[in-house]
């Protein structure tokens, strides 16, 4: 069973393409980096996983089912948080209006709702942050705590954006440890979006590139290189490999690290509400 | 003070209002969306005055309006930045029609008066069982898209991805934004909604850390400063909006205060 299917997908938004006829299968279990610059679709590749973006032409099957909004058995965590973060709700009461949301009408946060967020919390070591304000976690800290949400109903793929985003490495290093934990742990398919592929190196199976409406997959070894990546972004790209790092280069600058700081001056990023 | 018909009147219209404002309050407040409370109370104006010029009930009016153009503000999506100068623009926009009816309706100021800044005192008993019987649909309604109105508010991207239809939420929240507006409107005035909408709910957020609790607090707020409010204007012969307002800011400023000592 392949966790997620992309078959000759093309997604228009805006007038433009931003997925053009794009191809790619993750398998089950798999831990997939997606990287690619700003604007390049990360965030729309998910959404249309997710059922929230509709296609031009193409199929998207998710664990061997077509994509559809509300699908339990996947997980999400969206490049932009929400107004969660500025709160002084305590993350226990955010992460338990994730868990009962999704219903109408008067529910109750019954024993086995408990048990499966304190197991959610427990996988991504957040059960001690839990009991504190949200808007005094630390930003690492906040994002284990959205991460845990991810994990509720017990999903078999999760799409995480941009979870290392304004992290300091130390932190970077930890939210990365705790998605390959996850797929150890409970063989869930994960695709982890990101700026820059060092932070996830050592920890992922296989890289998705997005660049020019195309996606390549395939081991860091074989699509990270001046030739497959010079066609993504349509321009003369240089990789340099020193040890276990890889710059990216476009002439003297350094593709990844230039668009890393772009976010930060961007802070959360853009809504993705569907408007007008 | 409770031998006089009317104040035990009052006491039960400003009592309904204020638990309905102080609930009401509290998801506006979470959700951002204060700004559309403020421009409901204001559509609302308009509609009472409107009403009363083609001979109907200025209660009738109020609710008519402010449910329409709650629901109508709840369409426009998500997007704050456009969003608010959505309602901006219906805000001056009824207002100005509001204007044209007090143009042509020239009989009384006083009436526009009570609109303005509330006439708890003026409540008969057939108004009071119409407050409570919309106050009491509010509230279940309110119960019934309080989950998700919670995630949506929260986590709105989230919420969308698992499954929450963002503008059914919306425009309900806002069609039961819109009556709790009017009832407000009726005990301090389209002025001075925010008082009993946003006041308490803020501070709540700012004592408490807990969801369920803090809506608890915020309703309880609300009927204190009301009650409060009532009394002192009865011993004071002062406006009862004054001292709801009073109690209203001092309790916020209260808020903010422990807030800061807290942390
Ligand atoms: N609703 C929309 N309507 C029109 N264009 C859109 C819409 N949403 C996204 N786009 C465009 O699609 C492109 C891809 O956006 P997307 O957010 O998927 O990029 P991304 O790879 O996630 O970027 P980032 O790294 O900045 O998060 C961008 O050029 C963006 O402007
Ligand atoms: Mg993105």
């Amino acid at each position: 069973m392949s966790a997620l299917r992309f078959d000759a997908v093309t997604i228009r938004l805006g007038g433009r393409d931003i997925l053009s006829a794009a191809s790619f299968v993750i398998e089950d279990g798999e831990f997939i980096g997606m990287l690619g610059a700003n604007g390049a679709g990360k965030t729309t590749l998910m959404r249309a996983a997710l059922g929230l973006t509709p296609v031009a032409s193409g199929a998207i099957r998710v664990l061997d089912r077509p994509a559809t909004r509300g699908n339990a058995a996947v997980g999400y965590m969206p490049q932009n948080r929400g107004r969660a973060q500025g709160q002084r709700l305590t993350g226990y009461d955010v992460v338990a209006s994730a868990a009962i949301g999704a219903r109408f009408g008067l529910v109750r946060l019954d024993k086995a709702m408990r048990r499966e967020i304190d197991w959610a919390l427990d996988h991504v070591d957040a059960r001690a942050l839990a009991r504190r304000s949200i808007g005094e976690l630390s930003g690492g800290e906040r994002q284990r705590l959205l991460l845990s949400q991810a994990l509720l109903g017990r999903p078999r793929l999760l799409l995480l954006d941009e979870p290392l985003i304004s992290l300091d490495p130390a932190y970077q290093k930890g939210v990365v440890d705790i998605a390959r934990r996850l797929r150890d742990e409970l063989n869930i398919a994960i695709l982890f979006s990101a700026h820059e592929l060092n932070p996830l190196v050592n920890a992922i199976d296989r890289v998705l590139y997005l660049g020019g409406g195309a996606a390549v997959i395939g081991p860091v070894d074989e699509v990270v290189t001046g030739p497959v990546l010079s066609r993504l972004y349509g321009a003369e790209i240089e990789v340099v490999r020193v040890k276990e790092r890889f710059f990216v280069m476009a002439g003297d600058v350094d593709v990844e690290r230039e668009a890393h700081r772009h976010e930060h001056g961007h802070g959360h990023g853009h809504g993705h509400a569907q408007d007008g | 003070m409770f031998d006089y018909d009317f104040m035990r009147t009052a006491f039960a219209a400003a009592g309904v209002a204020a638990v309905l404002a102080g609930t009401v309050g509290f998801f506006l407040v979470l959700r951002g969306q204060t700004f559309a409370g403020h421009a409901l109370s204001h559509v609302g104006f308009t509609g009472a005055t409107g009403a009363v010029l083609f001979g109907l009930s200025p209660l009738a009016g109020l609710v008519g309006f402010t449910l329409v153009a709650g629901i109508a503000m709840g369409l426009f999506g998500e997007k704050l930045a456009e969003r608010d100068v959505a309602i901006g623009m219906m805000l001056s926009l009824a207002l100005g029609l509001g204007l044209l009816f007090l143009h042509f309706y020239t009989s009384a100021a006083t009436q526009a008066t009570a609109l303005l800044f509330g006439n708890v005192l003026g409540v008969d008993s057939s108004a009071l069982l119409t407050l409570l019987l919309m106050a009491a649909a509010s509230l279940v309604a309110l119960a019934f898209i309080g989950r998700p109105l919670v995630f949506a508010s929260l986590q709105s991207e989230l919420a969308e991805a698992r499954g929450v239809p963002l503008r059914f939420v919306a425009a309900a929240f806002l069609a039961i934004v819109a009556v709790a507006t009017a009832e407000c409107a009726q005990i301090v005035g389209v002025l001075l909604v925010f008082t009993l909408m946003v006041g308490p709910a803020a501070a709540a957020q700012n004592f408490s850390r807990g969801l369920a609790g803090g809506v608890a607090l915020s309703a309880g707020l609300a009927l204190a400063e009301a009650w409060g409010g009532l009394t002192l204007a009865f011993y004071t012969d002062w406006p009862t909006s004054f001292w709801i307002t009073a109690l209203s800011g001092l309790v916020y400023f209260a808020s903010l205060v422990a807030r800061r000592l807290a942390s």
